[in-house]
């Protein structure tokens, strides 16, 4: 937004917003809509981005609502994988973490579906597999998709390789954490099985979910992909204005 | 014939809703608000039906607006019959509502509908081969009724 020459107004973290002294959605939006032209909300709660476009005079962005959806990192994603590949169809996508809560696995599942010829190879520990919904998704666009809990046997077959962090605190026990966390770092090791133009994306930030040693690997894309965020959103609050005031 | 008599002929304008299936009678009287309704409303449970083994009635006395579609989601079996001067002039069979409104509650306890106060419960049906809905902000699946 600076950078487009616009200002910025933002509640910093969730604690310093009215939101937390129980104000709703509705309400937050409705002030906001008087002092901003464009807002994007962040919010804990899945479909609050929806609940707040519906109460806005202003475009409204989801920034990501709790473990549901989060449109614009998906824009940034689609862009990565266009950049490097040259297409969007016709892909082996790999998704590797915790694809129960992870909402830039479902944005972005939901976009490729769209495109012919994609497949999907899911990789997660069993209590934190992809939703029903964005599996019916899957199922009625007729996009095979296959599911495993080992990255290291199937990450030959991908074209793109999806980390996501798996979360302490998505476990009912340290005891589980701590066998299944392992399994779903990518390193070195795991990496030389794969294809030598593996996209290798991550949505940051990360954890030790992928080891350091493979940033220098041309086939990590992390970073460039973080650069292309600042420009599709850019691009996007660019568009979102100009329609704004038509 | 007793049950015959209980079932259509004393109403002479007004809504049957037939064929519920037996038990579920009260719950759908709730969901359509029937306690707010001035006229005359009889609740007959436990009907014998050959078709279905047991069913719930209900019949509602005067012309009144309901909205019909909910009970196909409700139950998909009911049927309405619509009464006048003593004998059945419509006979409707129900569709799958697209959007339900507040007859169920989202159970995801990290939807929005969880803590925000002024929104309604929206569902969209999503499949309708499987009569499913999800809800529109988290796309949790509805509870299945029945
Ligand atoms: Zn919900």
């Amino acid at each position: 937004m600076l950078r487009l020459g616009g200002s910025v107004i933002g509640f910093e973290s969730s604690g310093s917003s009215s939101a937390s002294k129980g104000e709703s959605v509705a309400d937050t939006i409705r002030i906001v809509s008087s002092y901003a032209d464009v807002c994007a909300i962040r919010h804990p709660k899945e479909g609050a981005a929806l609940v707040a476009s519906r109460h806005a005079l202003i475009p409204v962005i989801n920034a990501g609502d709790g473990g549901h959806q989060h449109p614009t990192q998906t824009l940034t994603d689609l862009m990565t994988i266009y950049n490097v590949k040259g297409r969007l169809d016709r892909l082996t996508i790999g998704f590797c973490g915790d694809l129960k809560f992870g909402r830039t696995v479902h944005s972005l599942i939901s976009a490729c579906v769209k495109y012919h010829g994609v497949s999907f190879i899911l990789v997660s520990p069993r209590e934190l597999k992809l939703p029903g919904y964005v599996r019916e998704e899957i199922e009625a666009a007729g996009a095979p998709c296959a599911e495993t809990d080992n990255l290291g046997e199937t990450i030959a077959d991908m074209d793109v390789l999806y980390m996501t962090r798996v979360q302490r605190e998505r476990f009912f026990n340290e005891e589980d954490y701590v066998r299944l966390k392992d399994t779903y770092i990518l390193n070195k090791q795991k990496l030389a099985s794969a294809r030598p133009d593996l996209a290798v994306m991550h949505p940051l930030p990360r954890v030790n979910e992928i080891s350091t040693e493979i940033d220098r690997d041309p086939r990590a894309l992390y970073f460039k992909q973080a650069e292309y965020g600042c420009y599709i959103r850019m691009a996007l609050i660019k568009d979102l204005l100009k329609e704004a005031r038509g | 014939m007793t049950h015959h008599s209980l079932t259509v002929d004393r109403i002479e304008r007004g809504l049957v809703i037939d064929h519920i299936s037996a038990g579920s009678g009260m719950k759908i009287y709730h969901h359509l608000n029937l306690d707010d309704l001035d006229c005359a409303v009889a609740m007959i449970r436990n009907v014998k039906s050959g078709k279905y083994g047991h069913k719930d009635i209900i019949k509602i006395e005067n012309n009144i607006y309901l909205d019909l579609n909910v009970l196909g989601y409700l139950d998909p079996n009911i049927t309405v019959n619509v009464i006048e001067d003593g004998v059945i002039t419509g006979k409707q069979k129900l569709i799958l509502p697209t959007r339900i409104r507040n007859i169920v509650k989202c159970k995801n306890p990290r939807c929005i509908t969880s803590i925000e106060q002024e929104v309604d419960h929206i569902f969209e049906l999503t499949n309708e081969g499987a009569r499913s809905y999800r809800c529109v902000y988290c796309e949790q699946a509805a509870p299945k009724t029945e």
